[in-house]
This record gives structure tokens, C-alpha cells and sequence, in this order.
């Protein structure tokens, strides 16, 4: 992930410490002066998000990396971002549990992530990678929306992907950025420029913020992504994300031998949420299955997706245990028997 | 005939918000004064605080950013990073700098970042209304120290700019004050050799800690400010340079310039 960045262009990382995710740091402190950029460990994960800012406000592409808890500290910075309409890459490799928790593959910070996080009305891109080539692809792709939308775009991981390790193709490096026509570098030939979150004024508050959701809806309609597998004929659909979604693809493997009509269907951008892409897959199948790494949170989305036009079963594992493709496909195939064939018979 | 006083270049034609005898507008005045003077105006950026100097972007003519409470240092640290050319100016208050922002303000100190913080140190915290900061002296009133600071019950008025500059990376560190003509003409003085410390590639911090008047939330008249900091402020925090640490060639230099 971390060469994946510095190819896309990224020349300022700012980080503190955090299990599981120290190796992107450990990475950049070598190759990102290699690179000519800059690398700093900072006193915190609030020091570094503004680390962050500052170099955002100034055309370059920055990023930061932590864990749950040190993403909490951020969201304070995160909400500068956006109010301020500057880019910045996130990566959150999530844990499990609140408070610290520990350092297993979890998906708690789902609703943090796609609720926005910080304070206000805002969001940022969320983008939910469900291999380390996916991880590898979506950091490209991460920069290239940030820019885009002058947004914060954060890739939400978890500690199984984070510390998974797989052969990658990396991308080629990026040659050219795009031009920043907003950026503040001092006001050489040019009138003076600011970049603020505060407006006293309130009906301008209000015109901003409509700005900010006139963009969010302009990416709701642009950037939605997700995977859809043996979904054609499919009696029960399974919803899953990031790595949750690798073990249910297993899973729905393992029973597609077996001969039962299962299909996975996979949100890669958790928001924009493909709300629409959900309901149109309830004209065709009327069971879902919802699985994730906590207590139900995507589950909300998808329920407000189907809006109660198809049962919606979920199963969900908090805290870390992951399990295996084996037992996923258990629960799936006796929701199956359950509502499918008993209906059939 | 020859115009020999008028507003500074930089500085926008519009009234300050100010309250009448806050110490802000005159360390405005002062800044972009020395961003004509020094010929910096193309390369200089603010970073601006939360408090009551948070509007300085309708006063300064200059590129500026906003920070969140605390945050100037690492804001400041992320632009001189990717721009080293630029000046940056990272203005902060007391209860921004020494309070909420002590982790940012003693790391930024000790990466020896190249930038310059001015901090105004009113005793206060002004624009939420005058509640107690950092720096709030013993038995002073504030609003969330009704009786006075007591430090068995509030602790210590807190001297940061002191405890910065122990720390190596910072290259130059001086307390001035604005209650008296001497004290302004002082301040514009440690103003300027704080910004030179960017020019001359200093290897460091260059920290310029401005006594500064609030008399709404001291509940005195701009008059009653100045004495009262003249007599019982600056006796805590005392005018002085605190550290300087600049390379002896270029203080020799240097010195041709700003004494
Ligand atoms: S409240 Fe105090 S610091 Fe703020 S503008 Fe008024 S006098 Fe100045």
C-alpha cells in the first residue's frame, strides 16, 4: 500500500504508532525520502492529520495511516479536511472492540467511517479493499477522488487484510498531477488566498454547507463501486465487505458445489453506498444474507437499501474471530434450507 | 509632498473587530509592516488560530489557513515541509498554545521546525469569554475562576515560551510587549528577527511571545491594561530574550538589522 501511494504521487506520510498497521509507516520513513518526499513520525495521531492539512492546503498529496483508536483522534482533523475541501488519504486498518480492544481483523469503525466520523455534516469517500491487490489498486484510486472532489478519502481496512501478504502487481508511477488552481503557496502574482471551515455568517454557513452536499450527491451519482459474483441466478443473495467478503466468497465457492443458488454481491465503496444497485437485486431475489465483523452495522444500509422489500438475515462476528469459509458457508446454507427449500417443498 | 506614515500595504482597508485596546490589531499592524518591509509578501503564509484572531484572513493581505485549537504548529509543519521557500507565520494565543496545544507547540520545538510562532499571551481565553487559561496569573479572576486564581485549587499560571526554549530546536525565543510605545517598537523588533530566522535558513523555531492586552475580559479600560501589565504581568512573565541560538555569523548580521 505504502509503494502503491508514493507511485500515486503521495509525498508526505505522517504517522504515529499503532499496531496493525506500523509496517506502512516503517515503509515510508525509508522510501519516501527516497522519493524526495517526507516522512515524520509525529508526537500523535492528531498532530499528524494536521501534518496532513498543512500539506494538503498546499497542492501536494499527503496521507496518514492508523488504527481505530488513532482514527478517533483524527476525526477531529478529518472534519477540518472537509470543511476546508482539501484532499487527504486515510487509511484506517481497523481493529477489534472499543476502548483498545486488540489488533485481530475486525469491522467496528463501519459507521464511524461512513457516517462521516468527525463533527458536522459532511462525508468522506469510504473504499473497502477486499484483497491487498484491491488495497494496492484503491490506494490509486483513492488520491485520484480525493483531487477530484477536494474531499477525504479514507480506505478502510482491518488487521486480517493488513497483515495478509500476497503477491501484488503494482501500478506504474503517476507522471502527472492534476494542476490545483486552489492551493496556497504564498501570493506570487496572484491576490492573497485563504482556506477556512469558519463562517460566522450563517446563511453562508448554509450555502457551504449545501456546497458540501451538492458534491456529496454529485459523488453518490459517480463513484459507486462494488463486485457482484454468481449473482445471476442467485436465491440468496450474501452481503459482505472487505475481508468478511473473501471468507463469504469462499463460502458461496463451497455451496455453488453443492448446487445451491447463492451469490455474493460486495460494496467496495462502503459510502457512496450502492443503495440502488441492492434494491434492483430484490426484484430478482427476495433473501439476503448480510455478513460482517461486528455487531450489524452495513446491515442498516442494506435494510435501508431493501426498505423491507426482501428478508434480510445477518450474522455477525465482533471482537476479532474470524471464521473460516467452512462455517460461514454453514450459516448460509442452513438460512438457505431454511427459507429456500423448505419453500420449494 | 512625501507620505511618511500610513495603513501597511498588507494589511486590508478594514475595521478591526477587535475590542478598543486589544493588543491583536497592533501585532497585525506590525506583521505586515514586515512583510513589505522584509519583501516577503509572495512567500509568506499565516496560519491562523481559533480564538479571536481567527478572522486574521480579513486583515492580513497575505495567503492564510485556518487551524483548529492547538493545531498551528503541525499545520505549520506540513506546509514548511512541502514548500521550504515559504515564510510561515503560525499565530497562536495562550490557551491554543500552552494549553490544548502543548504536545503540537513542544514537538514542533523539538523537530526544530523552521517556522515562527508568534504567540499572544493575553492571560485569557478571549473569545469564549474570558474564561481561565494557562497563563492566567495567581489570583486573577476569569470566568471559570471566579475567586481568583488559586494554584492549591487551579494550579500554576503555566510559562511555556520558557520550557520551549530549553529545547535545541528552537533557534530564537523572545517575550516583548505591546502596553508601551517602547514595548510595541521592541516587539516589531523581535517580530522581524523572528521572521529572519526563516531568511537566514536558520536551523530551528523562532518563538516571539507578545504580552498582549485584553481589557474586556480583565474588565479594565484599555488605559488600566497597559499599566496593569506593566506592573504585575510582565513580573511573571518577564520581557527578555528567552533563548537565541542563531548561528553566530548570522547574528552578527543579523544584529546590524534588528538592533
Ligand atoms: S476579547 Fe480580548 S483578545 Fe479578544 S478581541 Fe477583545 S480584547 Fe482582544
Amino acid at each position: 500500500m505504502a509503494e502503491a501511494a508514493i507511485r500515486a504521487g503521495c509525498r508526505f506520510y505522517f504517522g504515529y504508532p499503532i499496531t496493525p498497521q506500523n509496517e506502512v509507516a516503517e515503509y515510508m520513513s525509508e522510501h519516501m525520502p527516497e522519493a524526495g518526499g517526507t516522512f515524520i513520525q509525529a508526537e500523535s495521531e492528531i498532530a499528524s492529520i494536521y501534518m496532513v492539512l498543512g500539506a494538503s492546503v498546499t497542492g501536494a498529496r499527503a496521507m496518514t495511516s492508523s488504527s481505530s483508536p488513532g482514527i478517533s483522534l483524527k476525526q477531529e482533523g478529518i472534519s477540518f479536511l472537509a470543511g476546508q475541501e482539501l484532499p487527504a488519504v486515510i487509511l484506517n486498518v481497523m481493529r477489534g472492540g472499543p476502548g483498545l480492544g486488540n489488533i485481530a481483523g475486525c469491522q467496528g469503525d463501519y459507521f464511524q467511517a461512513t457516517r462521516g466520523g468527525g463533527h458536522g455534516d459532511y462525508k468522506t469517500i469510504v473504499l473497502a479493499p477486499g484483497s491487498v491487490q484491491e488495497l494496492v489498486d484503491l490506494t490509486g484510486v483513492a488520491f485520484e477522488l480525493a483531487d477530484k472532489y477536494r474531499n477525504p478519502v479514507m480506505i478502510l481496512a482491518d488487521g486480517l487484510i493488513g497483515q495478509m501478504r500476497e503477491p501484488v502487481v503494482l501500478p506504474e508511477p503517476v507522471k502527472h498531477l492534476p494542476e490545483k488552481d486552489w492551493a496556497l503557496r504564498g501570493a506570487k502574482g496572484r491576490p492573497s488566498r485563504f482556506s477556512r471551515s469558519l463562517i460566522l455568517n450563517v446563511r453562508r454557513m448554509e450555502e457551504h454547507n449545501w456546497k458540501l452536499q451538492r458534491k456529496f450527491r454529485e459523488i453518490e451519482a459517480n463513484e459507486i463501486r462494488f463486485e457482484q459474483y454468481l449473482l445471476e441466478d442467485a436465491k440468496l443473495v450474501v452481503v459482505a465487505f472487505g475481508s468478511a467478503a473473501r471468507v463469504a466468497k469462499g463460502a458461496v465457492k463451497r455451496l455453488r458445489k453443492e448446487g445451491l443458488k447463492v451469490g455474493l454481491f460486495r460494496p467496495i465503496t462502503l459510502w457512496p453506498f450502492p443503495h440502488k444497485k441492492i434494491r434492483e437485486l430484490a426484484n430478482e431475489c427476495s433473501e439476503f444474507l448480510v455478513y460482517e465483523l461486528n455487531a450489524g452495522q452495513m446491515l442498516e444500509d442494506v435494510k435501508l437499501a431493501l426498505s423491507g422489500s426482501a428478508e434480510v438475515f445477518f450474522y455477525g462476528r465482533p471482537g476479532g474471530v474470524i471464521p473460516t469459509p467452512m462455517d460461514v458457508a454453514k450459516i448460509i446454507g442452513s438460512r438457505y434450507y431454511q427459507r429456500i427449500k423448505r419453500k420449494a417443498k | 509632498m512625501k507620505k511618511i506614515y500610513g495603513r501597511p500595504k498588507y494589511l486590508k482597508p478594514r475595521k478591526f473587530h477587535y475590542c478598543a485596546g486589544c493588543g491583536h490589531s497592533l501585532v497585525h499592524k506590525m506583521l505586515m509592516e514586515l512583510v513589505d518591509e522584509l519583501d516577503i509578501a509572495d512567500r509568506v503564509i499565516g496560519v491562523a488560530p481559533a480564538g479571536c484572531a481567527v478572522l486574521a484572513y480579513d486583515y492580513m493581505d497575505i495567503d492564510i489557513v485556518e487551524s483548529a485549537h492547538g493545531r498551528g504548529p503541525a499545520v505549520a509543519t506540513g506546509i514548511k515541509r512541502s514548500v521550504p521557500n515559504l515564510v510561515v507565520i503560525n499565530y497562536q494565543g495562550d490557551g491554543d498554545l500552552a494549553a490544548i496545544g502543548t504536545a503540537e507547540s513542544i514537538h514542533a520545538a523539538s523537530r526544530g521546525e523552521q517556522i515562527m510562532t508568534v504567540f499572544i499571551n493575553n492571560g485569557i481565553y478571549g473569545m469564549t469569554g474570558g474564561q481561565m487559561a494557562p497563563t492566567t496569573l495567581e489570583g486573577m479572576r476569569a470566568t471559570t475562576a471566579p475567586k481568583g486564581r488559586d494554584p492549591r485549587r487551579e494550579g500554576y499560571p503555566l510559562d511555556l515560551s520558557s520550557l520551549l526554549a530549553q529545547i535545541p530546536g528552537v533557534v530564537y525565543a523572545e517575550r516583548v510587549s505591546v502596553s508601551t510605545p517602547r514595548g510595541i517598537r521592541q516587539t516589531k523588533k523581535a517580530l522581524e528577527a523572528g521572521l529572519r530566522c526563516q531568511l537566514d535558513g536558520e536551523p530551528g523555531l523562532a518563538l516571539i511571545e507578545v504580552l498582549s492586552m485584553c481589557p474586556t475580559n480583565w474588565k479594565m479600560s484599555p488605559l488600566d491594561s497597559c499599566k496593569w501589565m506593566d506592573e504585575v504581568m510582565s513580573k511573571k512573565f518577564q520581557v527578555k530574550v528567552l533563548v537565541d541560538r542563531r548561528t553566530k555569523a548570522i547574528k552578527k548580521a543579523a544584529s546590524g538589522n534588528v538592533d
